[in-house]
Formats: structure tokens, C-alpha cells, sequence
């Protein structure tokens, strides 16, 4: 099958992407392609107007600063995160995430960008953003505004770039020397969309105890969520014992759907297995390669 | 309405007339005549529409033609090195067995091609991580990860 007919701009300058939006009711920006083209073979959609966001130079632009902080431009390809040994030690937690993301090919179109936009409940960059507490910046017609990852995925596919706006940018901030990270999923075949993922951050106090975790659990719910309990269970604690506590706080509190790829009975179980290994791993009490 | 994209293919300059919402695969096999580059199933899945474009592995059915004005593609159709001359992957593959129906193989072949250029000498691992974007519902994968290693050896050694 093909797709529908529509009509396909690449303009040079987010302006006049931005134009021709606010021109065009109904068009759709595309960034790689990789989530978009196949819900057009499929006929899933029929846009007038395919806006390519390809050609606009600050969009691919990513900013590693002095401090650490990393900047991604929403154009950034997975695979040219995955490759640059510079920016993945800048963000371990997404250097472990990113190679999971379907496979080489996709990787090699597929951006930051789409992924955040398209928002599928079992992304790896979503949870990544939530777990190091990133900040989007959108531009609109009015200006540019900023929000941050915990506001930003709004529901199943629903994020809060609205009608006629472009999410330009993704700011990491630095990451602490202190830090800590674990990320563990479980996927049919590797490349697959995770069944549930686990992606955290632990900040350790200077004595090696738990000072702040940030756990998002993604595949688990209709968007990433934090798993806030388990992580304030786990402060001033180390070891097992709280990263085992910490997945039974967060399989209660957590309460995913069955669908055709699994029960809502598996997923749980899946939830708390995954925030224990990614505690672990985080905690150096079990091997980095347990997922 | 139709958009003219100048494109080099198997090093060969190419200027097209295309529908916006055309794929790349549905180009190179339908306007191009370039017909080793398979349609497995247009969404990503399956790998048998594996082009370099640029030099990179992509999914033919998810880019669209009209997205690769000026830049280079590599088919199936260019990866020999001569009319004589196999790639030393196609070689490989001959000698193993590594494809049965064939239709993944050209899909395989490109991707492995990129592997190697990236990676010339791939652990088991490493191959199989490689390839895990492509599908072959025939030969359970072994023999196509034993020629791919067997490729990487006789490039190592000099022998293609
Ligand atoms: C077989 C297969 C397996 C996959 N497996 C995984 C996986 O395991 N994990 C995973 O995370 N992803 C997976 N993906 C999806 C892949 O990562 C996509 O690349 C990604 O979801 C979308 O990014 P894109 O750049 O291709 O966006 P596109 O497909 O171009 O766009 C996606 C959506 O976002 C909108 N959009 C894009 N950019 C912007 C922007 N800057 N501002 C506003 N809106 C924008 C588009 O309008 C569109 O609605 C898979 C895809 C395939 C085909
Ligand atoms: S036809 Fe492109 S991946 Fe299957
Ligand atoms: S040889 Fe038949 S699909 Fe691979």
C-alpha cells in the first residue's frame, strides 16, 4: 500500500517551519521518520503537508558546556549520540538507553526529537529525559518556552507541544560526580519496544548512601512515570535490601494494562524486577549487564 | 505535486520527478528499475529494504524520496566490485550457504557491508547486535553470521 498523497517543504529556517504550520491546518513535522513514515504506508494518517525539519541547521546542533550540561537539538539521530564517545560519558544513563532503541537502521534516522514528540509509552528517551530531570524547549508562533521532562508527557502519544509549535531542544543537565545509574528492560527480541523499562538515577552522599533517586519506569502506564515512593524509601540507605524495597513500592504503586504483548499481571512483576536490577546496578550490588 | 530530487545511486547521477509520499524502496524498485532491494513489509520491521544512504544502513520503505536530495545510495545492485569481482560478503555468503530463498539476503548484504566498514573485525556478539534489524525466515541465522565472520577474516587477511 502507499500512502495517501500530500504535499512535502523542507525549509532552511525554524520561521518559516513555523509559518508553515500556522499556513497549513493539519500538517505534520517530520523529523526521521521512523515513527511517522509507517503510519503513513499504513494509512493510519493522511496529512496535507509534510513539514521536514531536516534541513534547519540549529536543530541538529547539540552544546556540550564546560559544567557537564548537555544540549541535544531535537534533529540529533540516535546513532549519532550512540557514536560520540564525548557526549555518551557526558550522560551514561543515556548512553545505556540509546542502544536499545530498535535497531541500527532505525537509529540511524530516528531523533531525540521524534522520539520525545511522538511520546510512545515504551520509549527509552522519554524515561531517560524523566530520570535526569531534562528540560524541553518548545518554540511557537509567540516565542520559545521551556518545560520540564515530569510535565511534558502528557498522556498515551500526548506531550505538551501544542498545534503549530516545534520542540527545538533537549538541556541535560550535569551530571553529578556523585551520580550513580542503572537501566534494565525487558523486550521480546532486542530492538523490540520494551514490555516495561527501568531507567534511574541515584545521587550517593559523600558516604555512599542514597541522597536523591530518580526512577522512571516506562512501558508500564500511558506515558513514563517517576516511581516517587520507592525513590524516597531509598534515602540514606544502600544495598540490596533498599533496592529490593524500593521495586516492591514501586510494583504498588504502579498499575499497568494487559494488551496483545502482555498481561497486566507480567508487566508488574516486570516493574518490580526491573527497579530492583536498576537499583542494583546503580547501587554496585549486582553485575551492570543484568538486563 | 511532483518535486525533482537529484540523487547519485550505485555512483550513478540520478535526476527524478517524485510524488512526495513516494518511499525510497518504492523509487529505486519502481522508477530506478533497481529491483534487489526488497519489500518485506514497509514499516520497519523486516530489513529486506536495507540501503546505505550516505554511507549509513536505513530502512528504504521509511525514508522518503524525497528526502535524499543530494545525497549518495548504495544498492544491492552496486555492492560488486566489478562484473567479475563479488563483494567479499557475497563471496562469503556463496560459500556458506547463507541464504536459502534469498529474499533477506540483499538486506543482510548491505547491513553487513556497513558493519564491516564500521567495524572490521566484529566479535559473535557484535555481528548478531548488527543484524538484529534483519529478519530471514530460512536459514536461522548461523550461516549468516559464520560468513560475515568469515568475510571480516578474509578482508583481514588480504584474500578479497
Ligand atoms: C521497527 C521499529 C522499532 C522501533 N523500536 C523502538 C524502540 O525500541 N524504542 C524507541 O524509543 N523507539 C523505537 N522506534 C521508534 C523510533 O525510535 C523513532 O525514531 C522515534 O520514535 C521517532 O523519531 P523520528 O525522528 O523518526 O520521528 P518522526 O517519525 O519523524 O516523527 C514522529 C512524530 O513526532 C513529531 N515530531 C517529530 N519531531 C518533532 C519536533 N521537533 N517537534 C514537534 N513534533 C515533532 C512528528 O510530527 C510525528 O508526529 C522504532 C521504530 C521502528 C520502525
Ligand atoms: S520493507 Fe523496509 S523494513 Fe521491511
Ligand atoms: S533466505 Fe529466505 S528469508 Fe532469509
Amino acid at each position: 500500500m502507499r500512502p495517501a498523497a500530500f504535499d512535502y517543504r523542507a525549509p532552511a529556517t525554524l520561521g518559516e517551519a513555523l509559518a508553515l504550520l500556522a499556513a497549513h491546518p493539519g500538517a505534520k513535522l517530520l523529523a526521521g521518520g521512523q515513527s511517522l513514515v509507517p503510519v503513513l504506508n499504513l494509512r493510519l494518517a493522511a496529512p496535507p503537508l509534510l513539514v521536514d525539519l531536516r534541513r534547519i541547521p540549529e536543530l541538529a546542533r547539540s552544546v556540550l558546556e564546560h559544567d557537564g550540561a548537555l544540549t541535544l537539538g531535537a534533529m540529533t539521530r540516535h546513532r549519532v549520540f550512540e557514536r560520540d564517545a564525548r557526549v555518551r560519558a557526558a550522560q551514561p544513563l543515556a548512553a545505556a538507553a540509546v542502544p536499545h532503541i530498535a535497531h541500527v537502521a532505525i537509529r540511524n534516522r530516528g531523533t531525540i526529537g521524534g522520539s520525545l514528540c511522538h511520546a510512545d509509552p515504551a520509549a527509552e528517551w522519554p524515561a531517560v529525559t524523566l530520570a535526569c530531570d531534562a528540560a524541553m524547549t518548545i518554540a511557537g508562533s509567540a516565542g520559545t518556552r521551556t518545560v520540564d521532562a515530569a510535565d511534558f508527557f502528557t498522556g498515551l502519544f500526548e506531550t505538551a507541544v501544542g498545534t503549530g509549535e516545534i520542540l527545538t531542544a533537549v538541556r541535560f543537565p550535569a551530571w553529578p560526580a556523585r551520580r550513580r545509574h542503572g537501566f534494565a528492560e525487558v523486550a521480546r527480541r532486542h530492538g523490540d519496544f520494551a514490555l516495561v523499562g527501568v531507567a534511574a538515577a541515584v545521587d550517593l552522599d559523600e558516604r555512599g548512601a542514597v541522597a536523591l533517586a530518580r526512577i522512571a519506569v516506562f512501558g508500564a502506564a500511558d506515558a513514563p512515570v517517576l516511581a516517587q515512593e520507592a525513590a524516597q524509601a531509598l534515602v540514606g540507605r544502600r544495598g540490596e535490601g533498599a533496592a529490593r524495597e524500593a521495586g516492591r513500592l514501586a510494583r504498588a504503586r504502579i498499575a499497568p494494562r494487559s494488551d496483545h504483548h502482555a498481561s497486566a499481571e507480567y508487566r508488574s512483576e516486570l516493574v518490580e524486577v526491573l527497579v530492583r536490577r536498576a537499583l542494583g546496578q546503580a547501587l554496585g550490588v549486582a553485575p551492570a549487564k543484568a538486563a | 505535486m511532483k518535486r525533482i530530487v537529484e540523487v547519485t545511486i550505485n555512483g550513478e547521477r540520478h535526476e527524478l520527478a517524485l510524488e512526495p509520499y513516494r518511499s525510497l524502496l518504492d523509487v529505486l524498485r519502481n522508477d530506478v528499475g533497481l529491483t534487489g532491494t526488497k519489500k518485506g513489509c514497509d514499516v520497519g520491521d523486516c530489513g529486506a529494504c536495507t540501503v546505505l544512504l550516505d554511507g549509513k544502513p536505513v530502512n528504504s520503505c521509511l525514508v522518503l524520496g524525497v528526502e535524499v536530495g543530494g545525497s549518495e545510495i548504495l544498492t544491492i545492485e552496486g555492492l560488486q566490485r566489478g562484473p567479475e569481482r563479488l563483494h567479499p560478503l557475497q563471496d562469503a555468503f556463496m560459500r556458506h550457504g547463507a541464504a536459502q530463498c534469498g529474499f533477506c539476503t540483499p538486506g543482510f548484504l548491505m547491513m553487513a557491508s556497513a558493519l564491516l566498514d564500521e567495524n572490521p573485525a566484529p566479535t559473535e556478539e557484535e555481528i548478531r547486535f548488527g543484524i538484529a534489524g534483519n529478519i530471514c525466515r530460512c536459514t536461522g541465522y548461523t550461516k549468516i553470521v559464520a560468513a560475515i565472520q568469515a568475510a571480516a577474516r578474509d578482508k583481514a587477511e588480504g584474500k578479497a
